[in-house]
């Protein structure tokens, strides 16, 4: 190791593991709390949906620990209990991940329940049906919440024609049409090493991690079969959609074109952000909106890197009376910083909060272990964690007032109303 | 005969040093040194149960007027120094507590307690801050709740369960009393609660005892002690021993649910062990996808495509257990409420399996051994459990407890909490077009 490296970086902690079968995982060892947390990703997720089967990979990722190897659901679900491991998998719009808790003294117990679950799924009937008819009654709870409302009806628009478009645990339509066939499909197709991720941080030493990491991800193919997202530029600018619903307030999201992870100015889009919407109090919507004029509880906005579109989101829920003052300085915040780009104090004060704020990012093992999963996942090097600071530190104002620019263009945005908004 | 649960890591938590400074206030300082942050937590013994009557409200009201500015330090230099450190902060008001926070690098604890100990006192408010305020806090009621006919039944269930205490009040406050809150009636509540004897101080991180205490002593101990701490005055509930059924229909309902809720004792009401084998009944009844409400009503009858459980055990009163059920189509709440019963019968006849018990054990003491992870959680798990009535020895020795629950503690603690008479039963239904 580099001597010249201060014993306070976070790089100097990470392990490159490289298991005995090839399998990479970045590792901090680390004894305080006789626990070890996991985290992996593999690129895929709910854009790889079938046609007509949107919210296949979220109920893949909901029945996959429902059985697996010898275990039906009721014995697998019991022996997680009996050894106190969490074992939890999600699918967004780019990838499937899965989580694992587990204390050190049940290393092999745990390690071994995700090998089952990820190899060796049993997609039995009854699982699958229960967990298809719970997924479909929190849809149904969804339909008239006016916030779940407002987010679908902005991702259709601004993705209509792309899998972006739609909802990632399905709809009341496509969730009858799912079969075990499409579960195994996906599954064999998604699931596999090349583009694996894999995080983990706690009491366990490299070797014995090398070991673990052939034992569960060893069997899986070499190769995924992803197909093939295009890039797509969010449509909808410049438009105002309205949904009625019978409630005293709107919920309104808002959003265009954003940058992608990649860009080169995406770090002082960062920085722009934070200063439009994205400072729980320092922000200029919580300023303006909230208050100044107490025009709502919450007004926020931020950056959403897809892996194939970027965009810029924001939201907040008003009385319908005051909807369209709100929308108005939400949009005149919005143009003023793509005129201007934000003022010097702005920007300053911006830049030492997500410098001072980094370390918070990963104060618990969980939390460490999925930023060792982004840090791969996005390319971004072993090394990120030490460079990340200086990176937003030398962000100048003249970047910062251009990358406005490119983010707000000519201030427009999409907004998806829902309520019963008066005068607009 | 008990089980035998495997956990003994839980024992070997964080060495906690706690004082009290002159002027009363309490200090609690929990070491983790794995990355150079602190979590400062200031802990008041008010919550929306200790609004006073028709001022529904205030407690949460004043929380967010917390942030509006000094004498010493005018509206917005809290929070940009905050913002400037790199720091996280927030507030939230609990029926019992109120909290305000704040996360930074290590070397910020002063300044932080700085500020902090300065608010204690030195509250400036005018009407030109309080009014938007309020417009604010009447959004978040909007947003939380009118918008929202769940969050409405359960409003309906709790203020049906407590019918007297205070419990039964929303946090937040009911819309026409939050409506009347003006300045007086803050600065009034603020005067009473927000002092030294009231407060706890809870320093989680990377930082030393001495260093906190010098630093507390310099900032929190200069505010002047005022006596004593001020009186909880909540009325208590009555028994009620009339079963109520509150049901709500609305057209946006799109899926039925039931739920039914039971007063409970709290850890700080309870008999020694009866809460901690309620924990563990409501862990057997409830757990995501081994409890016995999900086995028999979701898995084996399918009546439901889901069914859990819930109890609040930190609480300064008596307190509540409730549980849920979403029916399969088809199923009414009816036949789903019967279904429930059923459950909770088996349990509070037969008892509950040895293996059951186990499970349920190694489940939450292994929740303790994962919350020292989390600096955080843990200053947030002293300070609940301080600010109602519980001791350090009692957070420590929580595992311990569970440990020593029998089966036959369990089964009596569910037949004598969950099969009383009383019950408040809460259906969402779908108002269907006249």
């Amino acid at each position: 190791m580099n001597a010249h490296v201060p014993v306070t970086s976070h790089a100097s902690r990470i392990q490159r593991v490289i298991s005995p079968g090839g399998i990479e995982a970045w590792l901090v060892e680390d004894y305080t709390v006789p626990l070890i947390a996991l985290e992996f990703a593999m690129e895929g997720g709910a854009s790889q949906d079938p046609q007509g089967r949107a919210g296949l990979a979220n109920m893949l990722a909901s029945v996959i620990d429902e059985g697996a190897g010898p275990y039906d659901s009721a014995a697998f679900h019991e022996r997680l209990d009996e050894f106190a491991i969490e074992l939890h998998f999600r699918a967004d719009r780019d990838q499937f991940t899965g989580q694992l808790k587990t204390l050190t003294k049940h290393r092999a117990e745990a390690f071994d329940m995700l090998r089952l679950a990820i190899n060796e799924p049993r997609f039995d009937t009854e699982p699958v049906e229960r967990v298809r008819a719970q997924i479909v009654a929190g849809l149904r709870q969804e339909m008239n919440d006016p916030d779940s409302m407002a987010g679908r009806a902005f991702f259709a628009t601004a993705f209509a024609g792309h899998p972006y478009a739609n909802p990632v645990r399905g709809t009341l339509e496509t969730m009858p049409t799912i079969t075990r066939d499409d579960l195994v499909a996906m599954r064999q197709a998604c699931f596999a090493r090349d583009r694996l991720k894999i995080g983990v941080v706690g009491a366990i030493d490299a070797k014995t991690l090398g070991f673990a990491l052939d034992e569960t991800f060893g069997a899986l193919p070499a190769n995924a079969k992803l197909n093939a997202i295009p890039l797509i530029v969010p449509h909808g600018t410049g438009m105002r959609e309205l949904i009625d619903l019978d409630i005293p307030q709107s919920s309104v999201r808002f959003g265009a074109p954003g940058l992608l992870r990649t860009d080169p100015d995406w770090v002082a889009a960062v920085v722009v952000n934070h200063v439009l919407g994205g400072g729980v109090f320092s922000s200029r919507l919580f300023r303006e909106v909230r208050e100044k004029r107490g025009l709502a509880y919450s007004v926020y906005s931020q950056l959403v890197p897809f892996n194939h579109a970027g965009l810029y989101i924001g939201g907040t829920s008003t009385k319908n009376e005051r909807v369209k003052e709100s929308l108005d300085i939400i949009g005149a915040e919005i143009a003023s910083l793509a005129k201007d780009g934000p003022n010097e104090d702005e920007l300053s004060t911006a830049k030492k909060y997500l410098i001072g704020s980094y370390a918070l990012r990963f104060d618990t093992s969980t939390k460490l272990a999925d930023q060792l999963v982004r840090l791969q996942v996005e390319e971004l090097g072993m090394d990120y964690m030490d460079r990340r600071n200086g990176l937003v530190a030398a962000v100048t104002r003249e970047d910062a007032t251009r990358t406005a620019k490119r983010l707000f263009g000519e201030g427009q945005f999409l907004a998806t109303i829902v309520g019963r908004p008066a005068g607009l | 005969m008990s089980s035998t649960a495997s956990v003994p890591d839980a024992h070997h938590g964080p060495a906690i040093t706690d004082f009290k400074l002159k002027n009363g206030m309490q200090v609690v300082v929990i070491p983790d040194r794995r990355t150079p942050v602190v979590t400062h937590m200031v802990w008041y013994k008010n919550g929306s149960a200790d609004d006073p009557v028709g001022k529904s409200g205030i407690a949460h009201f004043l929380e967010h007027l917390m942030f509006k500015g000094t004498t010493k330090h005018p509206q917005g230099e809290f929070s940009n120094v905050v913002t400037e450190l790199g720091g996280q902060e927030n507030a939230f008001t609990s029926m019992d507590y109120t909290a305000y926070f704040q996360r930074v690098a290590k070397e910020h604890l002063g300044t932080m307690m700085e500020f902090e100990a300065d608010r204690m006192t030195g509250l400036v408010l005018s009407d030109d801050v309080v009014n938007p305020e309020r417009d604010v806090v009447l959004e978040e009621r909007r947003m939380r709740t009118d918008t929202d006919p769940s969050a409405q039944l359960g409003e309906a269930v709790a203020a049906s369960l407590f019918a007297h205490h205070p419990y039964g009040t929303p946090i937040i406050g009911w819309m026409h009393e939050i409506e009347g809150l003006n300045r007086e009636d803050a600065l009034n509540y603020y005067r009473r609660f927000y002092t030294p004897e009231n407060a706890i101080l809870i320093v989680a991180g990377d930082v030393e005892p001495d260093e906190v205490r010098a630093l507390a002593e310099k900032t929190y101990g200069a505010i002047p002690a005022r006596g004593e701490a001020p009186q909880r005055q909540r009325p208590q509930e009555p028994p009620i021993r009339a079963a109520r059924l509150v049901s709500l229909a609305d057209p946006k309902v799109e899926q039925p649910t039931l739920q039914r809720a039971w007063h409970a004792p709290s850890y700080t009401t309870a008999k020694p062990g009866e809460a901690e084998a309620l924990e563990l009944g409501m862990q057997i009844l409830g757990a995501p996808s081994t409890g016995r409400l999900h086995r028999t009503l979701v898995m084996d009858k399918r009546v439901a495509v889901a069914a859990g459980a819930w109890y609040q055990s930190t609480a300064v009163d008596r307190s509540r257990l409730m549980i849920y059920a979403v029916p399969m189509p088809g199923i009414t709440l009816d036949q789903l409420g019967r279904d429930v019963d059923a459950v909770i019968k088996a349990v509070a006849v037969e008892g509950v399996s040895d293996a059951e018990l186990r499970r349920a054990k190694t489940r939450l003491i292994a929740d303790a051994v994962y919350a020292q992870d989390s600096q955080s959680m843990l200053a947030r798990m002293y300070g609940s459990a301080l600010a109602t009535g519980s001791s350090i020895t009692d957070v420590q020795e929580w595992p311990h407890r569970v440990e020593a629950v029998t089966a036959e503690q369990v089964r009596e603690a569910i037949r004598d909490w969950l099969g009383a008479p009383g019950a408040v039963t809460g259906y969402l239904l779908k108002e269907e077009a006249a």
